[in-house]
């Protein structure tokens, strides 16, 4: 099966029920995506396919059509950046193994909501889980990514 | 030690000596000068001894022993070294180093005495100096008990500036300058007409001299990183995905495996039968292991799907089956002959008649960290490497020359970032199951990860507890209180089983936050009864205090609002703890505090434990409304003697609210056919991003000693949210997790 994940395109011969997740992780050495759960439950593993972000354990491989874009992207969306920018700004991970799928989530967040509330910020990070307690920094750094991206 | 052992001869590594031969501890000249006639036989001169600076032609590696488990403390390790050795923190490599007795945890042992942290008198010193000893002569380096601040505090400052004043005199014998003349700045010697000797160009010179012997740390109002805001050394990998971790090993040729263990703990294997495993795409191999199978394959997920496939006849086991059987055992153990300690018993409860009987209950917890744990072993002729994120490098690597019959000198860690551990990676049943599997394929690298589900149901989990108390209130005072907590060992389990260290004596962790509280209720007393063995249980973040700090502060609430008094000033009224009444009048003013009832549908609990000689105050706010009850905000005040860095100092403190509220709310592991129920975050859920309240934090100085912050502010969280909803709901909750009584948002 063909696969474009990042920009690039892959031939990868795996079973058509091997989840996305293990074949951007073990088969095309995208480490940066995170296994946590395998369930839907924690989020780790959340990347966008076609602008929409999707927890990877829970797709097969084989029924991806669109592009794969993970958090290390060479070609990151404003709001990628700019959540990145803020993530470090706000000095959010702890220990972190949570973090690149929080930001996947909040870049397609911010791609939906540009000035999301309190209450759309909750509802939409409710997906995910960070074991670590980072939740109130995760909080202020989508804040504060919003409002660069809608001062820009 | 292979990194030392290759470039000791052609670099400079400050400490050589005592990281090969034998293990020297100078900082004790600087810290308590001949107190410990165990001590005594150090000279002078080995003061030099500090195996945390390494200098070579490519730079500068502050060595950072403690593990980063996402606490940070490569960080804090590397920002001691670098405030005395004038590096710049940004331009610096951190390395874990090898596992070595040199790196022992000096303040570890400080909590394995009986004295409560307040309790600074001559005996409890003298008592804690001796402690030491032992600790040293195991080599204990592990990394827990919000320790690495106080292991690190003075011993990593040393190093720094043993390592810089012994450039400047590297620098001094190049150049003819007097030392007294030489500045050091930025990674470099500065020579009085300004010019520059990099620190990368002295080493050579400094690796022939012998270190100097005697420093000074600088002062507080020197310091260029302490207190102030920095940022965290791994801060941007971990928000641009490019950090790995552990489960990210990879290596050429490398093997992925699992393994499927007997979900009864330590229960056999009696047979199993591999053949449709076996004839799955990618499976290398399936093999018995003690206690279960192993499975290598040519990917994780095969590996996983082949391991469901593999059938397993599993014996018992050695513990009772049902959950049931486990709390009737608690209920059996208060009778005298299970008496593990009494620790605290002033007064005299017996002559009273007490009233206000109580049962409470803290339930089995599982660590669950988000990175599921793993372990990457290579098995080469004479030679093993491990790749793992541990906090027990020296345990794992003992065990490991078990498996592989190698001596310890030949087994190579290589800890690796930790995706979280909350105590789980203080255990290396992982490590020791990786090598077991790695021994089945010799010569290649083999990465095994546990699947969420296989984590879970072989954790070591956090005890349940039972605590029965009775008291006695008049005069709108707290007059007695008498606690009784019966709980499994965790000492005998995790340090005796585990890692066969008899440690004599009671285990404090049936007690602790508890017993130690710095409240004069004349008649107090706390009694500690061991349960018999039950499952295997380990340290969970603020281990005995977790749950402790639970019973305590919530029955003396109950006690509280029995005498019509007020929590925060009968506390303070009580307390005789300077400053733990520092913290309780902190939060009580960050929040206006006028009492637990304020309005309708709302109410506030307080609660305040000491535990890891931290006293932490928390004050929680909820409302009640149709939907359940709501945590609207949350105010700590927390005192470690000194904040080192107030960024990630804040960060810990939060994290460590949101987890204790997040497993009080809604987390418990029980058992039924002797394997726990829950294998996976839906059936152990947790706090999620919309629940979590606003938290403010205030950091207090005024403590007599600087202490770590990874776990103080665990304990209060349950309590002061326990008190706050009796105070919104008139409901006293007795038991956790809460949300079996009542509903959540
Ligand atoms: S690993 Fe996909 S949601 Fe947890
Ligand atoms: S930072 Fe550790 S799980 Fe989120």
């Amino acid at each position: 099966m063909k696969l474009v994940v990042n920009g690039k395109a892959h031939e990868v011969d795996v079973e058509d029920d091997m989840p996305l997740l293990w074949v951007l992780r073990d088969e095309l050495g995208h480490r940066e995506v995170k296994y946590g759960c395998g369930i839907a439950q924690c989020g780790a593993c959340t990347v966008e396919i076609d602008g929409e972000a999707v927890k990877s354990c829970q797709v097969w491989a084989a029924d991806v059509e669109g592009e794969v874009k993970t958090i290390t992207a060479p070609d990151p969306s404003e709001a990628l950046t700019a959540l990145q920018e803020a993530w470090i700004a706000h000095q959010v991970a702890q220990c972190g193994y949570c973090q690149s799928g929080q930001i996947m989530l909040a870049a397609s967040l911010l791609s939906e909501t540009p000035a999301p509330s309190d209450d759309e910020i909750d509802e939409a990070m409710n997906a995910n889980l960070c074991r670590c307690g980072t939740y109130p920094r995760i909080r202020a750094a989508i804040k504060d990514a919003a409002l660069k991206l809608g001062g820009a | 030690m292979g990194k030392a052992g290759r470039i000791a001869r052609r670099t400079f590594l400050i400490g050589t000596a005592s990281v090969l031969g034998g293990v020297a501890f100078g900082y004790y000249m600087y810290k308590r000068p001949m107190t410990n006639p165990l001590l005594a036989d150090l000279e002078p001169g080995e003061a030099a001894l500090t195996p945390y600076v390494l200098i070579n032609a490519e730079g500068v590696t502050l060595i950072t022993p403690r593990a980063d488990k996402g606490q940070g403390v490569y960080h804090v390790q590397a920002a001691l070294i670098a405030e005395e050795l004038d590096v710049d923190l940004a331009a610096v490599k951190t390395d874990p180093g090898p596992p070595s007795a040199a790196y022992y945890n000096t303040a570890l042992s400080a909590e394995a005495v009986p004295f409560a942290s307040y309790d600074q008198g001559f005996v409890a010193e003298t008592m804690r100096n001796v402690m030491d000893a032992p600790m040293k002569f195991m080599g204990m380096q592990i990394t827990g008990g919000s320790t690495t601040v106080p292991d690190s505090w003075e011993k990593l400052r040393i190093a720094g500036a043993v390592a810089r004043e012994t450039l400047k005199k590297a620098a001094s014998e190049i150049s003819g300058i007097n030392t007294t003349a030489l500045k050091t700045e930025n990674g470099a010697v500065i020579l009085p007409d300004g010019s520059k000797m990099r620190y990368e160009e002295l080493a050579a010179k400094a690796a022939e001299i012998e270190p100097v012997g005697r420093v000074k740390l600088r002062e507080p109002d020197e310091w260029r990183y302490i207190g102030k805001k920095m940022q965290r050394i791994d801060i941007v990998a971990k928000s641009t995905g490019q950090q790995d971790y552990g489960i990210d090993m990879h290596a050429e040729g490398m093997l992925f495996a699992t393994v499927k263990l007997n979900p009864g703990q330590g229960g056999a294997l009696n047979g199993f039968d591999a053949s449709a495993a076996e004839a799955m795409r990618g499976v290398e191999k399936v093999f018995e292991i003690p206690g279960g199978v192993g499975v290598i394959a040519d990917n994780t997920w095969r590996a996983f799907k082949a391991a469901e496939a593999v059938e397993c006849d599993w014996g018992d086991a050695p513990y009772p089956a049902e959950q049931a059987q486990h709390w009737q055992v608690l209920s059996e153990s208060f009778v005298s002959d299970r008496q593990d300690s009494r620790q605290r018993d002033d007064g005299d409860v017996e002559a009273l008649d007490l009233d206000h009987a109580v049962e409470y209950r803290g339930p089995y917890l599982s660590h669950a960290p988000l990175e599921p744990i793993n372990a990457t072993v290579l098995v080469q002729e004479g030679r093993v490497d491990v790749w793992t994120g541990t906090q027990v490098p020296r345990f794992a690597q003992a065990h490991v020359a078990e498996v592989t019959g190698l001596p310890e000198e030949n087994v190579h860690i290589h800890v690796l970032m930790m995706g979280g551990s909350f105590g789980h990676r203080l255990e290396d049943d992982v490590v020791i199951r990786a090598a077991q599997v790695a021994m089945q394929a010799k010569g290649r690298p083999v990465k095994l990860t546990y699947s969420r589900e296989e984590d879970m149901a072989h954790d070591f989990l956090r005890p349940i507890a039972m605590m029965r108390a009775k008291g006695a209130v008049g005069d709108g005072q707290v007059k007695a209180l008498d606690m009784s907590i019966a709980a499994p060992s965790t000492v005998a389990s995790q340090m005796g089983e585990r890692q066969g260290l008899a440690l004599p004596g009671p285990d404090p962790s049936i007690v602790n936050g508890a017993w130690d509280q710095p409240f004069a209720i004349p008649d107090y007393r706390v009694t500690g009864y061991r349960a018999p063995k039950l499952a295997p249980v380990s340290s969970w973040r603020s281990v005995g205090a977790s749950i402790n700090g639970f019973f305590h502060e919530s029955y003396l609430d109950e006690l509280i609002h029995a005498a019509g008094a007020d929590p925060l000033e009968e506390r303070l009224r009580l307390c005789i703890d300077p400053t733990a009444r520092n913290v309780l009048e902190a939060v009580g003013e960050m929040s206006g505090w006028s009492g637990g009832a304020i309005g309708e549908g709302r109410g506030r609990g307080l609660a305040m434990t000491v535990s890891f000689g931290v006293p932490c105050a928390e004050v929680v706010e909820v409302s009640a409304g149709e939907d359940g009850i709501k945590i609207e905000k949350v105010w700590v005040a927390v005192d470690v003697g000194r904040v080192v860095d107030p960024v990630n100092f804040e960060g810990l403190v939060k994290g460590g609210v949101v987890f204790g509220l997040g497993h009080a709310m809604f987390a418990e592991m029980t058992f039924a056919g002797g394997a726990v129920e829950q294998r996976n975050f839906d059936s152990y859920p947790y706090m999620r991003l919309g629940q979590c309240p606003e938290i403010e934090v205030r950091g207090l100085e005024t403590g007599p000693k600087i202490r770590g912050v990874g776990e103080p502010p665990v304990p209060p969280a349950a309590p002061a949210l326990g008190n706050a909803i009796f105070a919104a709901t008139g409901k006293r909750l007795r038991e956790m997790p809460f949300a079996k009584q009542v509903d959540f948002v």
